[in-house]
């Protein structure tokens, strides 16, 4: 090795260029605190810095940044949604994620794919057609397509899905996409980083204090934080926060497992969804194919996968795609997913005062980081619900208006 | 595959089985408040814990309750309506 080159090495005057700057203890108050150093966290953490100036913020995180529900999803984005709050409130997310990378300076591999949910019945051929036609009255590019179309993007596909499920068309929508979901997380991480925002990784909430209904606090396993607003978007571990506050939720934690193969040539450009089949499919830009299916079928606070999960997604995903019979499956994880009964996520405000909550964010919350973020630093800085979120209040079940939203998942349920 | 025992069919796949939720407690529909009803269907017992669950065994359409732990997936006992 040449000396001058070990003399770099060894000098101080060029240090390893860090992704977020170390902190050593919290500071005894903050203006605004977020547990949950996710993407919808950050985001919300990015923006109150960015657009509203509030940079006193400290996001708290009981794990690493990203390490939940962002790094464990199948990093699929759409807005082909059902009702008109989900398709407005989805499509602006979809318009956030196409410029984040020039925002962050840092490459998302955001990557417009397109994507197809496979009808194999009537009766899912009607909702279809039904989507397509909410979706294209609010500008959103998704339209019904019959099989010579899905046969010619996807040639190796079986379409009678060896011969019991037969595919008699899909709703494709072409802005579908995938991104890199830590690359999200640290992107948002950063600009918020250096903006002033502190990030405390491996610090767990263990209470939040209150005094008459308002936030006063909150007190974790690294000291007490005094702080008069508290955003919390801790995605599965969401009960266990509004616990502290006694504050009951329709909320209800199921895992929700997923798989990739081994790294293959590519050969899969656009997105295949198959609530029939329970399943959902892309290919990253490593060749690996990403698998998920739908929810385990019972409530369980636990990130474990199981092997029936990995038996039943391969059976179907053969009888679509038979070539991959001879793929291997080389990793398997899950995450908790926070799921509400409408399958649409809780926003806004709550009975306690300056008590934030995103949550509810089941199986559809890395597509909606950034309007999530956006939406939610708004409703913190004005403590007044974003115009774009106001369907998704807390309070919506009490007063028995749900959404009503069965676009939110790409399986069933 | 894991393991439930029906209380009248003994050890079965849990494949058989399927899950109803926490058991509840309905009020009076003729006097609660239309807030205490709301609460009644759709709030959950959320946080993790042991907790007392309706379950199906499907095959015999035996409808039973089940203490379980809802971290640990550890099955405590398993019995019938009335029974303890």
């Amino acid at each position: 090795m040449p000396w001058r080159l070990l003399k770099f090495a060894l000098s101080d005057r060029h240090p390893e260029p860090r992704m977020f700057t170390p902190h050593g203890q919290l500071k005894s108050s903050y203006d605004v605190v977020i547990i949950g150093a996710g993407g919808h966290g950050l985001a919300s953490a990015y923006y109150l810095a960015r657009d509203h100036g509030i940079t006193n913020v400290a996001v708290i995180e009981q794990g690493y940044i990203g390490g939940g529900n962002t790094g464990r999803n199948t990093t699929i984005i759409r807005s082909n949604y059902l009702t008109p709050e989900g398709v407005k409130f989805y499509d602006e997310s979809v318009r956030l994620w196409q410029d984040l990378a020039t925002d962050f300076d840092l490459n998302l591999f955001y990557s417009t794919r397109g994507h197809f949910t496979l009808a194999h019945t009537d009766a899912s051929l009607r909702t279809m057609r039904w989507r397509a036609e909410v979706n294209k009255h609010y500008g959103v590019d998704s339209e019904l397509v019959f099989p010579d179309f899905i046969q010619k993007a996807i040639p190796s596909m079986d379409m009678t899905c060896a011969g019991h499920a037969p595919v008699m068309g899909a709703l494709y929508h072409a802005p579908g996409a995938i991104a890199r979901h830590d690359a999200v997380a640290w992107g948002y991480g950063r600009g918020a980083d250096m903006r002033g925002v502190e990030i405390h990784q491996q610090t767990r909430v263990l209470d939040i204090m209150t005094r008459g209904g308002r936030v006063t606090g909150v007190k974790t396993t690294r000291g007490d934080i005094a702080c008069g607003k508290v955003l919390c978007a801790v995605a599965g571990s969401t009960p266990r926060i509004l616990k502290m506050l006694d504050l009951r939720s329709p909320i209800y934690i199921h895992p929700l497992q997923a798989m990739v193969s081994e790294p293959m040539k590519q050969w899969l450009d656009p997105i295949i969804v198959s609530g029939s089949l329970h399943v959902y499919i892309s290919q990253t830009a490593r060749g690996e194919l990403v698998m998920g299916a739908s929810l385990d079928p019972y409530e369980l606070h636990s990130t474990r996968s199981t092997l029936d999960f990995t038996e039943s997604l391969s059976a179907h995903m053969v009888e679509l795609l038979p070539h991959l019979s001879q793929a291997k499956i080389v990793r398997q994880w899950a995450g908790m997913a926070d799921m509400t009964p409408d399958f649409a996520p809780i926003m806004g405000k709550t009975p306690v005062e300056g008590f934030y909550l995103d949550a509810g964010w089941g199986t559809w919350g890395f597509k909606a980081t950034p309007v999530a973020g956006k939406t939610m630093s708004y409703t913190v800085a004005n403590d007044r619900a974003h115009p774009l979120i106001e369907g998704f209040g807390f309070d919506r079940f009490e007063r028995y208006a749900p959404t009503g939203e069965k676009g939110a998942a790409s399986v069933g349920h | 595959m894991k393991i439930m025992t029906c209380p009248i069919n003994g050890p079965r796949l849990i494949s058989e089985f399927a899950y109803w939720g926490e058991c509840k407690t309905m009020p009076d529909p003729a006097s609660c408040t239309d807030v205490q009803w709301a609460d009644y269907v759709f709030n959950k017992s959320g946080a993790p814990g042991v907790k007392h669950e309706w379950w199906c065994h499907t095959p015999s359409n035996t409808w039973f309750i089940a203490v379980r732990d809802t971290v640990s997936d550890v099955i405590e006992k398993t019995f019938l309506y009335g029974q303890q």
